[in-house]
């Protein structure tokens, strides 16, 4: 019944984990990949004026006008990006969407594409699903996790046709500065190669300034930006993304996106286009993850965690190799016997099984309940 | 605001080590900036936000009144408002603009302990030209949190 290219995706290693930790009530769970904040009042008050009002109905493929509106003067003032709202702009469902169209759109059967590891999950997922081949660029401590040039020129001799880059990155909270992006796009340049930018976490950067990466010069044509509400405007169950491109890309995207989706729900769509204006209740947010990171980031060195300071997102990415344990077990373990949930590294690519992902979405207060019971549980195994 | 004294705005329990952490700054330094918050009148005192509307036993009535006075020379209101302050049942006293002067929250164990201090201590004062007593019947939100219902967390405990 199930198609090949179905079953070929492998099933998650730690799906039978994640079961484990949802039939836990009890637990203080530092394994959530968004943020513990509900949606800042004002935007859910604009959802329900939005029903109240009446909108229920389809909108245009593309997303509202307004929103798209709004999106492009949002890109111009915070980064000088300038996408034309009929043309280089459409709304989707979550940037996951996003990156799905951005997929089905250019890939022809065996495509390769690069993902960077650890990777989130449904990239490579998502290029299989759409018959391309993965090519993993492997990251690795010793180079804070970010992208090795020389791994990356020789990806390139593969031909490509894509790179999915993700920064500030889940599930290290890695992120670039601008001249380690120039380093990047100047080896990918001379490609003839597509880059994929999924900056949904752009909102959520503590050290330095985010630069998307169509900001680079020349890049822009070349690169398709993915983006969201999600995280930085806690509005995950919105479900609202967008993506930005040269118009051919982008009208490839939309002819999918109109028959597999139609539309973003319109109420998100609104709810989306006041959002874009909280940028106050935005720096509140991101200025207490950054609090809460700094925080958790000196208890697990402390604890013998060895982590590197994010620079975004809200997670670490913290290295147990001291402990003999792989990280499933690490974290079966932590969970069974501390009740404090963490991800597998494994979930983010086979090598990383010597890690957890640590996210700090979470109160102070259980965030010092947790590191207290993790140093009990290193203590015990240790 | 300063991050320590917002931090400790919230949490006024909080450690001098976590605070440390908090803001990247070393304990000592911590410890020095809030005892000089302490010592400049910054910082007035750390209390403790009770959710009285949780609270099984007798919990005392609240009243806000609003009083109208009769300012004096060169003193204003200060003159005035200081009488009306120093009355220990007087929790909070505020100078307002509109159609009254004065707004004070007085906390007494039931409604006439309220109206006999209104009626024995505040009105005969020569001062004060008539008030008005608005007993509170619920409160929602104090202090930036809502007292009322709990803001359960509707989050899956494991996501990528």
């Amino acid at each position: 019944m199930v198609s090949e290219r179905v079953e070929k995706i492998p099933p998650s290693g730690i799906r039978e984990f994640f079961d484990l930790v949802l039939g836990m009530p009890e637990v203080i769970s530092l394994g959530v990949g968004e943020p513990d904040f509900i949606t800042p009042w004002r935007i859910r008050e604009k959802a329900i004026t939005a029903l109240e009002e009446g909108y229920t109905s389809y909108t245009s493929n593309k997303g509202l006008q307004i929103l798209r509106e709004e999106i492009s003067v949002h890109l111009e003032r915070k980064y000088s990006l300038s996408y034309h709202p009929d043309r280089e702009i459409v709304v989707t469902v979550g940037v996951s969407e996003g990156l799905d169209l951005s997929l089905r759109a250019i890939l022809d059967p065996k495509d390769k594409v690069v993902v960077i590891s650890p990777y989130y999950v449904a990239y490579p997922a998502l290029v299989e699903l759409n018959l391309g081949e993965v090519i993993y660029i492997e990251t690795e401590e010793k180079d804070g996790f970010k992208i090795n040039l020389d791994k990356l020129k020789r990806a390139m001799k593969i031909k490509p046709k894509a790179i999915i880059l993700n920064y500030p990155s889940n599930p290290t909270g890695v992120t670039y500065t601008k001249e380690e992006l120039e380093d990047i796009w100047e080896i990918l340049e001379k490609e003839d190669i597509l880059i994929i930018s999924d900056e949904v976490y752009d909102e959520l950067t503590y050290s330095g300034k985010h630069i998307p990466f169509p900001s680079l010069k020349r890049a822009k044509k070349r690169t398709v930006l993915l983006n969201g509400f999600s995280k930085g405007y806690a509005m995950t169950g919105f479900r609202l993304g967008f993506a930005c491109g040269e118009e051919k890309i982008i009208s490839a995207m939309t002819k999918i996106h109109s028959f597999s989706m139609l539309c973003a729900p319109i109420i998100s769509q609104l709810a989306g286009r006041e959002a874009l204006k909280a940028q106050k209740e935005v720096s509140l947010m991101r200025s207490e993850y950054q609090k809460r990171r700094d925080f958790i980031v000196k208890e697990l060195n402390s604890l013998g965690l060895s982590t590197h300071l994010p620079e975004g997102a809200f997670y670490c990415f913290s290295s147990i190799r001291k402990f003999k344990l792989n990280s499933l077990d690490f974290a079966k373990r932590l969970l069974m016997e501390e009740k404090v949930a963490v991800v597998p590294g494994r979930a983010f690519g086979k090598i990383y099984d010597d890690y957890i992902r640590i996210s700090y979405a979470n109160s102070l207060d259980n965030l010092k309940e947790a590191s207290i019971r993790l140093g009990r549980f290193i203590e015990k195994i240790n | 605001m300063e991050e320590i004294l917002e931090i400790l705005e919230d949490n006024a329990r909080i450690s001098f080590d976590d605070l440390a952490k908090l803001t990247n700054k070393k304990v000592e330094e911590v410890e020095r900036i809030v005892k000089q918050y302490e010592k400049k009148g910054i910082i007035v005192k750390y209390k403790t936000l009770i959710n009285k509307e949780r609270l099984k036993e007798e919990r005392g009535v609240v009243a806000l009144i609003e009083v109208n006075v009769t300012p004096q020379k060169d003193v204003g209101f200060d003159q005035v408002a200081e009488r009306i302050y120093r009355f220990p049942e007087v929790k909070s006293c505020y100078l307002l603009s509109g159609t009254y002067d004065l707004l004070l929250v007085v906390e007494g164990k039931d409604i006439h302990t309220v109206a006999s201090f209104v009626a024995e201590k505040l009105a005969p004062l020569s001062s004060v030209k008539g008030t008005v007593t608005h007993f509170m019947l619920k409160k929602y939100k104090e202090d930036g949190v809502v007292l009322v219902k709990d803001e359960k967390n509707k989050r899956l405990a494991i996501t990528y």
